[in-house]
């Protein structure tokens, strides 16, 4: 399971856990953005919210500096969209005067297996680029290694190199408060670009935090965090069916058991000419119920022209599989071409199943593709 | 000779009385694998077809003398399962379970390698020498005994390059998938050491996926100190970003 949050959700999250924010106003139409302004002294940010970065560059992030200009400012932006996400309301935030801007973050280092933290001077700029750019900017620390979590002295020593004197203390604090978050909600990232000094004092600009998927059946509280708009309707019901699928533009409909095989048979489809309308990755052991169901979000696509299913059992057993085609077979009345390759743990009991009802299984993978690309090409 | 397994090698099953683990308990021993025993806490005493079963892994680990243990635990319970295992004795971890909270791996990771146990996983097919021992889930048939050594961050596309390769009459000394999450017990570069340092592999496969720079550091490894012959697939060039 996915939970992608909003800014001013992961904001919720920072004041539950001390980590200062500006004052801010969710509002979503124009009136109540209008009605929000008055709670703010001359100037405010209006932040579109969308569950995807980039969004300075995207033009979703304004200043206004009367309740007409932020009303009229706000009809644009409710209209406006982010690579494929539409901003579907706005966060009046006050305008604070920033003196100097942080970039930081708490994730976690796969090269390492470390929790890390990473600070660098350059803030509110893209930390990619800058990690590309000038990495001599970025400073990686441990917070959790092979000794264990790192002491207040070291963290403090290491942060004195970034931060003045008068604000380590608050630096120090917010780090510690973060590291709590990641831990405490079992998250693979909390952001925060930038974190900005208004005077003495240090606030969170922005705020991102990303979940571990594997670690959200620990946490309910998070369920209320949910944002159905972030899936499409078929990424929907495949996620309540317990299935990875990603909708993409082409043909050939795939059910493929784990992501590797089914990356490899995407690309092996576009090797041959044709496209796939999906990654589908029914997982390790599928019981029959979870093909029907694969089967069902791969049939409510319009475009498709056919059906590869490519089953290499080892967890999942290919009698399971079989069981569950026929079954889809039965309950669903599929009238496009469906090209199967079933091979793997219980091979023989799968494909005997099938046979035995008329159903044509192939056992090599290249055959397979070759077969369900001619289809679609034939049908041309 | 092969790498991490052998047909010496004593296995126990923790979460053996499940769907999958009593399945796969049996594909291991009509394969050859000395499956010794059992684990599942409060069914002790019982038996998996003709396997024992015990409460816990010091148990099993006292009655059998197993140095390898193979993981069906659920997710929610699976770090646990894994720490069990060290404590009991275990030398050789191999988690099939997926699923298993990051940062709970992460802190088994360091625990794990102050006491020099080695963990193959999680989220992975597990581990097999053809002909010998086979401790996982991958199809036993699809392999056969050779030089090829397989390093896999994929389950069922492993299976596909292993089946490919028997096919060509090109048989393999282990195969290992070592899982596909952020935080794995054993990387690249360890087993690329090993099948190096083992004179039977005469070979080397490694199948990437896309994500993380794992393959990357591996290819620095192979180019400094690999002398044998070393192919590299990554599959996802489609992949939408």
């Amino acid at each position: 399971m996915t939970i992608k949050i909003y800014e001013y959700q992961a904001r919720e999250l920072f004041k539950e856990y001390r980590i200062p924010v500006p004052s801010a106003i969710l509002s979503d139409t124009p009136d109540n953005v209008f009605q929000a302004f008055d709670s703010f002294k001359e100037k405010v940010l209006l932040k579109g919210q969308v569950l995807t970065g980039g969004r300075g560059k995207a033009g979703i992030i304004q200043i206004a500096n009367s309740p007409e200009e932020a009303k009229s400012k706000a009809k644009k932006l409710l209209g406006m969209s982010v690579k494929g996400f539409s901003v579907k309301s706005i966060l009046v935030t006050e305008f604070i005067n920033i003196q100097s801007e942080y970039y930081l973050s708490v994730t976690i280092d796969r090269d390492s297996s470390e929790i890390i933290l990473i600070v660098s001077k350059a803030g509110g700029m893209d930390i990619e680029e800058i990690a590309e750019t000038k990495p001599e900017l970025i400073k990686k620390i441990t917070l959790f290694g092979v000794k264990g979590e790192i002491n207040e002295k070291e963290l403090i020593e290491c942060l004195s190199e970034l931060f003045e004197k008068e604000i380590i203390e608050q630096a120090k604090v917010i780090v510690q408060n973060i590291y709590k978050l990641f831990r405490e909600k079992d998250c693979s990232l909390v952001e925060i670009n930038p974190l900005a000094r208004v005077e003495d004092k240090l606030i969170a600009a922005d705020a991102k935090i990303v979940f571990d998927d594997n670690g959200i059946f620990k946490h309910p509280e998070l369920l209320e965090f949910q944002n159905p708009e972030e899936y499409t309707n078929d990424e929907l019901q495949a996620r309540e069916a317990g299935l990875s699928f990603v909708s993409l533009e082409g043909e050939i409909g795939c059910m493929v058991n784990g992501a590797g095989l089914a990356m490899a048979t995407m690309d092996c489809i576009k090797l041959e000419g044709a496209s796939p309308a999906n990654f589908l990755d029914v997982g390790g052991s599928s019981n029959p119920e979870k093909v029907i169901n694969a089967m069902r979000i791969l049939l409510a696509n319009k475009n498709l022209k056919a059906i590869l299913i490519n089953i290499f059992g080892g967890i999942t057993r290919c009698d399971d599989i079989a069981k569950g085609i026929m079954q889809a077979r039965d309950k669903l009345g599929i009238t496009l071409p469906v090209v199967i390759r079933l091979i793997g743990t219980n091979e023989e009991a799968g494909r005997k199943m099938l046979n035995d009802a008329g159903i044509k299984a192939l056992r090599s993978m290249p055959e397979a593709i070759k077969e369900v690309v001619s289809i679609v090409a034939g049908g041309r | 000779m092969s790498i991490l397994i052998d047909d010496k090698t004593r296995v126990i099953v923790q979460g053996i009385t499940g769907r999958d683990g009593s399945f796969h308990t049996e594909q291991m021993l009509e394969y050859g694998t000395k499956v010794t025993a059992g684990v599942t806490p409060g069914k002790g005493g019982k038996k998996v077809g003709t396997t024992p079963v015990f409460n816990s892994v010091e148990e099993a680990v006292n009655e059998t003398g197993a140095e390898c243990s193979v993981l069906f635990v659920p997710a929610k319970y699976a770090a646990s399962a894994i720490r069990e295992a060290a404590i009991g004795g275990i030398k050789l971890i191999v988690c099939i379970t997926e699923g298993i909270p990051v940062q709970e791996m992460l802190e088994l990771y360091h625990a794990l390698k102050r006491k020099n146990i080695r963990l193959i996983g999680p989220n992975c097919p597990g581990v097999i020498s053809p002909g010998k021992s086979k401790v996982g889930i991958m199809p036993g048939h699809i392999h056969k005994p050779g030089g090829v050594g397989v390093i896999s961050r994929s389950g069922t596309l492993t299976y596909e390059v292993v089946y490919s390769l028997t096919e060509k009459n090109l048989g393999q000394s282990t195969c290992i998938g070592i899982g596909g999450d952020p935080i794995v017990g054993t990387g690249y570069i360890e087993l690329l050491e090993m099948f190096e340092n083992d004179p039977d592999t005469e070979s080397i496969a490694l199948i990437g996926e896309i994500g993380g720079t794992a393959e990357e550091r591996a290819a620095e490894f192979i180019k400094k100190t690999v002398q044998k012959k070393v192919v590299a697939f990554i599959s996802g060039r489609t992949a939408p970003p």
